[in-house]
């Protein structure tokens, strides 16, 4: 429930982050309205105050006008006990009331401060709605000031709406009175109202006006933007001959020169490179053909004088000898040569296929055999009941685990040698340890660099090249896997190899420790990755 | 009678070298040094093996090979400078039988050659069947002919002994390197495309649908079996 609710406010906000318009318009839209807003408000303010100051000073004129007209009338009576007092009142209160109009555009109020006299109320006025407020009956009737003020007030019956009360003091012979006049302030509020709801209206207009224009400006802005973007994806897809649109000579048409500029230098850059790439490509096979012609000659007469070396006197006899072990020590070390820059190259091709790595293991421990006799080691493999079918190339896999069981029988030292093979649902592993001499720690890396021999002043026992590892571990990259190595002085050397059964998804575990159990705690290990 | 091998190869010395090693194990050579002229010199000679050089001058190796195979059924071994890349499977797809690696020993060379001459002496009328019922494939053994609905199929030495050893045991799974040893005569692991690419070539010869093999099945991760009826 709260995943569905945030749903749309988190696709809001993906839109957000990614817009470049929608937050400009949304960031013109929020300036511009509070803006309009602002001057809305200051402006009706503004105008109703203007129209209510009109108001005031007429109504202010008008109850002056009044007042005096009341004094006169009233100053002419004798005193307060006049028996003409209450009908004079009552004129006044009339004569006054009529200058208003039929429109009712005021009423008016007599209150005499003798309260055994009823006040004198317009005859449109309803006596118990009108509701002077005390404020103002005090400063008028106690203090005899001449003062008015605003209130809420329906002294008609109707709605209750804004009035301005003005209260003016008859002070005469006759008495004290306090004259009101009740404006009703309809035709200001409802032209105040008028002006807001335009002014409303006019601000929304123009603020929308704004965000439309914003809008199509950013779109401007935005638009060849958007397209160096696509054009950019396209080049960095691989299509180089992708070039921006040049229209006119601004500021955009200079981006998309500048764009163009450069995507012209990185195809002429990665053109270079193919071409040194296919020329070391063609240099490799050149060089590997023209030179493993001559050598098969040389290795064919080679032959022929090794056997017949018999009939030789000793020293041709041994001449023929060496001329053929170190042919064939030339020709591996061509062979590994020519891998490693096969590698280094780049066209190193993956030839996978489904095979039983039990059964690869098996061929490639039956091939060492021989070797692993002569050096009294044991070659003790450990292989899971079932088959282990994973997609690799038989090829590469076979030459690691040759070079991995040559080094440890060269290295082992005598001792016995572990093969393990084991498999998870993702990947597959073989370790080989052997428990030779084994390396330091910091050697782990080192291993695999081309040409690094583990002791130098040892002499050599089999004809290794000293790329078998950097080879094997090229191998294992390719298949998307991991060659890794352990070493420790004393106690012997592993190494692993892991290989995802699918060569197209990437590894996270091997099946199999790197370190073996036999071998102290993990933190000593030397440890590489691939 | 000495067996005749016609080498085609475009180096002076490597052909003379190969001269000396071929007389000395019981051959007769016969050279050619270039492609255009590789037909007319086997129409010629009628070898019974021909040691072909993929990168020759003029007609390539490929091109040869294919030339010999439409009209021959002779065993043909390349020989390769490069044996990883897509050359030898090309060579093998335009109908080579085997390959060698420059550089190569002598005794590998000569190997490759016997095994590719030696032919079963099987005088027994045997006869065998597979494929789907409704339209099975039979083997004429000591014949050396194979036929579909009566119709025959021909094929190459190489190709009639791989089915025949896949239909002897028509219930066992044959691994590549079973098969690399008991077909091509390989002791030691050797490389199992050989196999892959032969089995294709079979495959498009005896199957009604190669895409979907009833004859020659594969067995994913082991290997290939017959298909019986």
């Amino acid at each position: 429930m709260r995943t569905r609710l945030l749903a749309p406010v988190r696709g809001a906000r993906r839109a957000w982050r990614r817009s470049l318009q929608l937050r400009v318009v949304a960031t013109t839209l929020a300036a511009s309205g509070v803006v309009v807003l602002c001057l809305g408000v200051v402006l009706v303010h503004r105008i109703t105050d203007g129209l209510v100051d009109a108001k005031r000073v007429s109504a202010v004129y008008e109850a002056e006008t009044g007042q005096t007209y009341a004094r006169q009338q009233l100053q002419a009576l004798r005193g307060p006990q006049d028996a003409e007092l209450q009908r004079t009142l009552y004129s006044v209160g009339g004569n006054l009331s009529d200058r208003a109009g039929r429109a009712a555009q005021f009423g008016v109020v007599l209150v005499p401060a003798d309260r055994a006299l009823p006040p004198v109320y317009s005859g449109h006025l309803v006596r118990s709605d009108v509701d002077i407020p005390a404020d103002l009956t005090r400063r008028v009737a106690d203090d005899n000031v001449f003062a008015y003020q605003y209130t809420q007030m329906a002294p008609d019956g109707g709605r209750t709406r804004a009035t301005l009360v003005i209260g003016a003091p008859v002070v005469t012979t006759a008495g004290s009175f306090a004259l009101y006049y009740l404006f009703p302030l309809d035709a200001e509020a409802s032209t105040a109202r008028l002006v807001q709801n335009t002014l409303l209206a006019t601000g929304i207009v123009l603020v929308l006006l704004v965000a439309a224009v914003a809008a199509l400006v950013t779109r401007q802005v935005v638009t060849p933007v958007r397209a160096a973007a696509r054009t950019a994806e396209r080049l960095s897809a691989g299509l180089l001959q992708e070039r921006m649109r040049v229209v006119g000579e601004d500021d955009l048409a200079r981006l998309a020169t500048s764009f163009n500029q450069m995507a012209a230098n990185l195809q002429r850059q990665i053109v270079q490179l193919e071409d040194l790439s296919r020329l070391q490509r063609r240099f490799t096979s050149d060089v590997s053909h023209e030179l493993r012609t001559p050598l098969t000659t040389v290795r064919l007469a080679a032959d022929v004088l090794y056997s017949a070396r018999d009939e030789f006197d000793p020293h041709l006899r041994r001449a023929a000898e060496l001329l053929q072990t170190e042919v064939d020590r030339f020709e591996s070390l061509l062979t590994d040569l020519l891998e490693i820059s096969r590698y280094d190259a780049g066209f190193a091709v993956l030839e996978a296929e489904a095979a039983d790595l039990g059964e690869l293991v098996r061929q490639s421990v039956d091939f060492i055999r021989p070797l692993a006799e002569r050096a009294g080691s044991d070659l003790r493999v450990t292989l899971p009941d079932e088959a282990v079918v994973a997609e690799v190339d038989r090829r590469r896999v076979g030459r690691v685990l040759r070079n991995l069981l040559g080094n440890a029988v060269e290295h082992g030292e005598g001792r016995p040698i572990d093969v393990v093979l084991a498999r998870d649902a993702h990947a597959v592993a073989i370790t080989v340890r052997d428990r030779g001499v084994g390396f330091r720690a910091g050697e782990s890396q080192i291993v695999f660099n081309r040409f690094w021999r583990a002791d130098p002043s040892r002499a050599r026992q089999t004809g290794g090249t000293g790329l078998g590892l950097s080879i094997s571990l090229e191998d294992a990259r390719l298949h998307g896997g991991w060659l890794q190595a352990w070493g420790e002085p004393g106690l012997g050397a592993q190494f692993r190899l892991t290989l995802p059964i699918d060569p197209t998804k990437r590894l996270t575990a091997s099946p199999l420790p790197l370190v073996p159990a036999d071998a102290g705690p993990p933190a000593l290990a030397g440890v590489t990755g691939a | 009678m000495r067996t005749r091998v016609l080498v085609v190869d475009d180096d002076p010395a490597l052909a003379e070298m190969l001269g000396i090693v071929l007389r000395s194990e019981g051959f007769t050579p016969s050279f050619v040094a270039d492609g255009e002229r590789a037909l007319s010199a086997f129409r010629e000679s009628r070898p019974d093996v021909v040691l072909l050089d993929l990168m020759l001058p003029g007609m390539s190796g490929i091109d040869v090979c294919r030339a010999i195979r439409a009209e021959s059924a002779v065993p043909i071994v390349m020989l390769t400078a490069r044996g990883d890349t897509g050359d030898v499977v090309h060579g093998l797809e335009s109908g080579a039988d085997d390959y060698v690696v420059k550089p190569f020993k002598p005794k590998e060379l000569v190997a490759r050659m016997r095994a590719r001459l030696r032919r079963s002496e099987d005088e027994v009328a045997e006869q065998l069947t597979l494929g789907p019922a409704e339209a099975p494939v039979v083997i004429d053994v000591p014949g050396h002919t194979v036929t579909r609905d009566g119709r025959p199929i021909a094929l190459t030495p190489l190709e009639f002994d791989l089915l025949v050893q896949l239909a002897r045991k028509p219930r066992q799974v044959f691994t590549r390197e079973v098969l690399l040893e008991q077909v091509w005569g390989y002791r030691h692991a050797a490389d199992t495309r050989l196999v892959n690419v032969h089995v294709q070539r079979l495959r498009a010869k005896v199957e009604r649908d190669p895409e979907h093999p009833e004859v020659v099945l594969t067995v994913r991760g082991v290997g290939y079996k017959a298909g019986t009826a």
